[in-house]
């Protein structure tokens, strides 16, 4: 099965049954996404499928036809995305595991709505449970973001 | 093999190229340094805690989990500040399983004794409790202690090393140590000579250290005392592999495991051969153990195992407790309200002969209920290992390393020094990876994969229906109320005891006995002064497994005790802060929080209608803690606007993460309020995933304002010190926004959240 992850085409044999999430996680070896729930109720398992936000527990593997984008491609290089920048920046983490799946989330948020409001931040991450509760420093992250990121990022989204 | 997986779990960057150790309470070394273990040819080390690379760069072991609570960062602060290196040059690792890690001060305050009594018996029970965690050589995170443990000597073990590396440099550059300065990786002398780090470290180590050392006044800190960058962070928002769940080793096969969910019961018959002939199926392995019986599946990959395991056909045995959520309170209704005999940790005057003659009308009575809990960690439980050769490794985000170490070489028939233990990064903790039954599992697994590691990883739905719960409670109480204050206040507590429970799970051939502090901390150990002041924990037994949930007894004793008290406030006809500060006068730290909290929320100030104000004080984990909710009246239900927290710790050796954990810890318990409870139906629990047992989302999150005060001599926790008290203040703004006295949780059984 042919897919192309953060721009670079893999050749899976996997079940097309198999949740995209397993797929790319055992067999692919990206580990990004993180298992939480498996019924797409936490989020931690968040990818961008063709600009939206994906919960990849839950999309078949055989099902994916557009490039998924993970975590794990989302820095040039070295060079943090500004969304991870700024995650850094207000030091949001801390047990770190649900933020793969925030920060994807906050990505797809802002490429489609560069400058939201919070009630709609509240709408696009209501899905992306913490249990540590970071939710202010998200808040606060996804708005320094938002300041820095390109407009024109937004337009392509 | 140990050596380099371990430090595949580096907390900083870049790898350390072999290393060298240097030197460390040479006067005093109950455990031998387990470095030692670990270093190439050639190498050396006298020392736990600092490592230094042939190219002299430095490496400090932060030898207690980090499951978000910063303890990497602060630990290695620590020795960073003494060693006089800044955080961002060095590497962090969590290090191998080790007594010489042990923590005294997650048992110091394991007796009958509130943190304020200074007797000699308490005083007497804190070092011999403190002493057992050395000679036990306990490597736990739990308690809140990590930082009340390590302040002292990790800061030893950077000065140490610091003494060793200069007094080596100076033989080498000519010049007097103390005149001496580290500069990047090297040592610099005034003429400007210098010498690289890792050029001396060999001549460091062969060093006598000095039996004592100066350690820096704590106003000349560069490190401490201020918040840092988290040392964690790049490989957070990265994605980096640095969980339990995302371990990866050459033919590395995967599993699951199905256990009865009747908690503790056997197996009355089953059919494995469907979940065997299903693809990917590799083996279908039943499992007998201490923590559950059930059966474990090998797979080629984690989505086949998941498969096969609920193809499994069993029928189940029942389970070893009533079945349903009725049956289990009732028991504890019984206990709490009939004339079975606790343990009273705080018996204060007379009690029956205050309330023996007592008008009617001064008495109030309350009956108090709180549920079981689950932690529900974002990341399921799971552990790695792998078999062969009579050595056993295991890789698993734990709390207790070397509990882990002792418990599965029993299980595999092996010497603890056979099996090697990996502590990776945890996606969250609250108590539930201090457990061991996850490593138990992967350890029987993998005795049945031929040598090949065995990544076992826990559906949610597994996880959830096989925690180690917080336990259920029922409190019965009265007060008698005159002149505008408690006369008399009589709390008796039913509840499990936590310890036995988890007794049962790790060494079950070891009967534990004793009254227990969890059943009633955070009642019994409060600072106000009531003449006629009973606390009673009446302990009651019930099978279902039961271990520590952020914050422990403090979780649901705190909401026992300051929603009764504001009770008593209304009764009494006082404002309940007001009627704090009075039973608290004895007690100047907690005057100043309360004082200071009323200050910052505006406490006084009227409130629109459709907003109200609750507030709740707790002292645990040696903090003492006053929080106030502000709740509002919304279309779609009520709505936490804002909390207010001031945390008494004696010290915040990196603000920044303090006040996120105070923020942490009230969400946590926020959470529980509003909406939490585990349920049982048929002995099982009903609840299975984030779908009906659900926690705190970005919308319904308060703004927070924290103030941190540092009077207090002595340091206190911080990971857990947020909870308790978020919950009755949350139960008390609620009564005061709907008139609503709510004893049982969670609140949206009787209102509803937006």
């Amino acid at each position: 099965m042919q897919l192309t992850i953060n721009g670079e085409s893999r050749d899976l044999d996997v079940d097309p049954e198999m949740p995209l999430l397993w797929a790319l996680r055992d067999i692919a070896g990206i580990k990004g996404p993180k298992y939480g729930c498996g019924v797409a109720a936490c989020g931690a398992c968040t990818v961008i499928i063709d600009g939206i936000a994906t919960r990849s527990c839950v999309t078949a593997v055989g099902d994916v036809t557009g490039d998924v984008r993970t975590i794990d491609g989302l820095a040039q290089g070295e060079k943090l995305h500004p969304v991870q920048q700024a995650w850094v920046e207000e030091q949001v983490p801390q047990c770190g595991y649900c933020q793969a799946g925030q920060i994807m989330n906050a990505v797809a948020l802002l490429e489609e709505t560069p400058n939201p409001t919070d009630a709609e931040i509240d709408d696009a991450m209501q899905g992306n449970l913490c249990r540590c509760g970071t939710y202010p420093r998200i808040r606060a992250a996804i708005k320094r973001a938002a300041a820095q990121m390109p407009a024109q990022t937004a337009s392509e989204g | 093999m140990g050596k380099i997986l371990r430090r595949t779990f580096l907390i900083g960057t870049g790898l350390v190229a072999g290393g060298l150790a240097v030197g460390y309470y040479a006067a005093s070394r109950p455990w031998p340094n387990p470095l030692e273990d670990d270093l190439a040819e050639g190498e050396a080390t006298l020392n736990p805690y600092v490592i230094v690379g042939a190219d002299g760069a430095i490496t400090i072991i932060a030898p207690r989990a980090e499951m978000g609570q910063g303890v990497a960062t602060t630990l290695a602060a620590l020795v960073a500040e003494e060693l006089g290196v800044p955080l961002d040059a060095v590497t962090i690792e969590h290090g191998p399983a080790s007594g010489a890690y042990y923590n005294s001060a997650v048992l110091e305050e394991s007796g009958p004794f509130p943190v304020f009594a200074e007797s000699f018996a308490a005083e007497a029970t804190r070092s011999v409790s403190g002493k057992l965690g050395e000679v036990l050589g306990l490597q736990i995170t739990g308690g809140s202690s990590s930082v009340r443990d390590g302040f002292d000597k990790m800061r030893h073990a950077g000065a140490m090393a610091r003494h060793l590396l200069l007094a080596a440099a100076s033989e080498h550059l000519g010049a007097t140590p103390a005149k001496l300065t580290i500069e990047g990786r090297d040592i610099v002398s005034p003429d400007g000579a210098r010498v690289s780090i890792g050029k001396i470290a060999s001549a460091a180590a062969v060093l006598t250290p000095p039996a004592e050392i100066a350690l820096k006044d704590p106003k000349d800190w560069m490190i401490l005392g201020r918040s840092q960058k988290r040392v964690d962070l790049h490989a957070k928002v990265t994605g980096a592999p640095i969980f339990g769940i995302d371990v990866d080793l050459p033919g590395m096969v995967y599993g699951t495991v199905r256990m009865n969910p009747r908690l503790g019961a056997g197996i009355r018959s089953a059919d494995t051969s469907a979940a065997e002939a299903m693809p990917g199926v590799i083996k279908v392995v039943r499992l007998d153990t201490q923590t559950g019986t059930g059966f474990g599946v090998i797979a080629k990959n984690t989505w086949a195992a998941f498969k096969a395991a609920e193809a499994i056909e069993v029928v189940w045995e029942e389970a070893p407790y009533p079945a349903d959520t009725e049956s289990i309170m009732n028991v504890f209704r019984e206990t709490a309200a009939g004339s079975w005999n606790g343990s009273s940790y705080r018996d204060d005057g007379d009690v029956e002969l205050a309330f023996a003659d007592a008008p009617a009308d001064s008495v109030i009575t309350a009956d108090y209920e709180v549920p079981y809990l689950a932690h529900a960690t974002m990341e399921p439980m799971n552990a790695t290992a792998q078999f062969g050769n009579g050595e056993l490794t295991i890789w698993a985000p734990n709390q207790m390393p070397t509990i882990l170490q002792t418990v599965c070489a029993g299980i595999a028939g092996i010497k603890s020094d056979r099996v090697t233990v990996n502590t990776t990064y945890l996606g969250g903790g609250f108590g539930r990876r201090g457990e061991v039954d996850f490593a138990i599992y992967a350890t029987l697994l993998a005795m049945q994969a031929d040598g090949k590691p065995v990544k076992v990883t826990w559906t949610r739905e597994e996880d959830m229906t096989h925690d180690t719960y917080r336990p259920a409670a029922v409190g019965r109480f009265r007060a008698r109320v005159a002149d505008g204050v408690p006369q008399a206040l009589d709390m008796r507590i039913a509840t499990p005891s936590i310890m036995k429970s988890m007794g049962r799970r790790i060494f079950p051939s070891m009967p534990m006995g004793g009254p227990e502090r969890l059943l009633t901390e955070g009642a019994f150990d409060q600072p106000y002064t009531i003449a006629n002041y009973r606390v009673t924990g009446i302990e009651t037994a019930m099978a279902v497994p039961v271990g520590s949930w952020r914050s422990v007894g403090n979780s649901f004793n705190a909401f026992f005790h300051e929603c009764f008290l504001d009770e008593i406030a209304a009764k009494a006809g006082q404002d309940p802060i007001a009627l704090r500060l009075k039973l608290m006068a004895n007690y100047p730290l907690a005057v100043a929080v309360m004082e200071k909290l009323a200050g910052i929320s505006h406490w006084d100030e009227a409130l629109p209608d459709g907003k109200a104000k609750g507030v709740a004080f707790t002292l645990s984990f040696g903090s003492w803690v006053g929080e106030v909710v502000q709740i509002a009246q919304a279309p779609d239900g009520i709505r936490i606007e804002k909390v207010w927290a001031v945390a008494e710790i004696g010290r915040a050796l990196d603000p920044g993460i303090v006040t996120a954990q105070i923020e942490s810890g009230i969400v946590f318990g926020l959470s529980s309020a509003i909406g939490q409870a585990i349920t049982f139906s048929d002995g099982m629990v009903s609840q299975e995933n984030f779908y009906d047992y659900d926690a705190m989302r970005i919308s319904q999150c308060p703004q927070f304002e924290v103030a941190i005060l540092e009077n207090s001599q002595k340091l206190g926790g911080v990971g857990e010190i947020g909870t308790p008290p978020s919950i009755p203040a949350l139960a008390n703004a609620v009564h005061a926004l709907t008139g609503q006295r709510i004893r049982s949780l969670p609140l949206n059984r009787e209102v509803n959240f937006a």
